[in-house]
């Protein structure tokens, strides 16, 4: 139930935003997140966006790669 | 995200997760006992069913499903109390799909529906301001049910009614909180965990910081991961790490999301309407302070309090073990009705109902493909 999808956004009406899903638009509301920007990925979950995607993830993958080599740790994550 | 940056290639991502599956074997070999980890949230179980995690791991790290699955958590007297509001002329439930089929005591949403009560099905609750905007004559319930990723939404929905001067719409609050349901996994003499898979869209709203008192009093490693392979693998990666290592911290996979601080503003949202309150957990009982009730400021959206109902909940004898299931502390497999009586077309629990249930990936990933339960 707490799934959520990516999606980008490609309109904002006030505190609505269109979201594009894959090639399927969607009405978001902006409630949550009101400092949406055009073109940001937002996570959305039951019509809301609910916080900004930074893609860090292959990042930080590439990090434990060369950690679990020998490397020392380098993202302090908290 | 404004440019997209290098992305892994699959072969990338397979030798990686190959590697990473050895590591994780090696390091649990070295503690000279079976580790064993919980995800508590039904979105992980289904991720890590789909990705075949379990058969891959090594025999020295054993996963083993939680409470996370809202549907098969909420309890038979909520469903009943649904269901008794449903049946009323003058409401309209407006409701996520998902719990139609959960039965309560002595039947279903489903079962009002065809026997006639108005039950509508929806993706936000803020549709359900639209459906009291269109029947203003009817009185609509939001049934909100979830954990804290989807009590902002309702509280959002409460608050976008407010402002709009809607007097027709309420909720039927039975949303849940997983930090302290956790405690009580960790209470329970019966449940054995070396480590929590902690949920990675609870922690979007929450931030990190929630879970440090309980992985602190209890000693108990916690990770944040998102839901593909490779992330699980990563957040198993550093949980093994932490136990091996005599550490016990909040850890964050899963940094494309979720910030330290969380989102701030859902938080705040939340907490203007809501308040935590004890609340019973199917499997578990009264969980204290695991549940959100409506403040008294917003008594007139809580359904409860307009137009309170008596409902009696029968306690049904059967064999359906989900209360066992939620705290992992048995398999599907060892319920006598799984795959037999109960399947996803037939389900007699909540854990086959759902799609996020723990019996029904069981089912659906494992019938005839998978050998599980080593
Ligand atoms: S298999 Fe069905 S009856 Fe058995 S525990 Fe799961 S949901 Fe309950």
């Amino acid at each position: 139930m707490c799934l959520a999808v990516p999606a980008k956004v490609v309109a904002i009406k006030d505190a609505m935003g269109t979201v594009d899903i894959a090639g399927v638009t969607r009405d978001v509301s902006l409630m949550l997140l009101p400092e949406t920007k055009l073109g940001d990925y937002v996570l959305v979950h039951a019509g809301f966006a609910m916080q900004k995607v930074e893609e860090k993830d292959a990042e930080e993958t590439y990090a434990l790669m060369a950690e679990m080599r020998g490397a020392p740790r380098t993202v302090d994550k908290l | 995200m404004t440019e997209v940056k290098e992305k892994l290639t699959k072969a990338e991502e397979r030798a990686f997760a190959k590697e990473l599956v050895q590591k994780i074997g090696e390091l649990a070999a070295t503690t000279g006992r079976k580790l064993r980890f919980m995800e508590v949230c039904g979105t992980h179980t289904v991720a890590i069913f789909r990705a075949g995690l379990r058969q891959i791991l090594p025999d020295s790290v054993e996963l083993v499903s939680g409470p996370g699955c809202p549907v098969c958590v909420t309890p038979d007297d909520y469903m009943d109390k649904a269901i008794a509001y449903a049946q009323r002329d003058d409401v309209i439930i407006a409701t996520f799909g998902d719990m139609l089929k959960v039965p309560g005591s002595k039947s279903s949403l489903n079962e009002a529906k065809t026997n006639g009560a108005d039950i509508r099905i929806v993706y936000s609750p803020m549709d359900s301001i639209q459906i009291a905007k269109d029947n203003p004559d009817k009185k609509v319930i939001f049934l909100a049910v979830g954990f804290e990723t989807t009590a902002p939404t309702a509280a959002a929905t409460v608050l976008a009614a407010e402002q709009q001067g809607i007097t027709n719409l309420y909720m039927l609050s039975a949303q849940k909180l997983v930090p302290p349901v956790m405690e009580a996994l960790l209470n329970d003499e019966e449940v054995h965990v070396d480590g929590f898979i902690l949920p990675g869209h609870v922690s979007v709203v929450t931030g990190t910081g929630v879970y440090e008192p309980v992985i602190g009093k209890y000693h108990v490693p916690g990770v944040v991961t998102g839901f593909e392979p490779l992330q699980i693998l990563r957040g198993l990666y550093r949980l093994v790490q932490q136990v091996v290592n005599g550490e016990a911290k909040v850890e964050n996979e899963y940094t494309d999301v979720v910030k330290t601080e969380g989102n701030p503003v859902s938080m705040a949202i939340t907490n203007k309407v809501y308040e935590s309150c004890d609340t019973g957990w199917r499997g578990m009982g009264i969980v204290p302070l695991s549940g959100l009730k409506m403040k008294a400021e917003y008594a007139r959206f809580d359904i409860e309090q307009v137009l309170p109902l008596e409902v009696e909940t029968v306690t049904k004898k059967t064999a359906c073990r989900c209360g066992e299931v939620l705290r992992g502390i048995v398999t599907p497999k060892e319920c006598p009705l799984f795959a037999k009586a109960c399947v996803p077309t037939h389900a007699i629990g909540p854990c086959m109902v759902s799609v996020e249930g723990v019996c029904a990936a069981w089912y659906k990933y494992g019938q005839g493909r998978f050998e599980y339960g080593k």
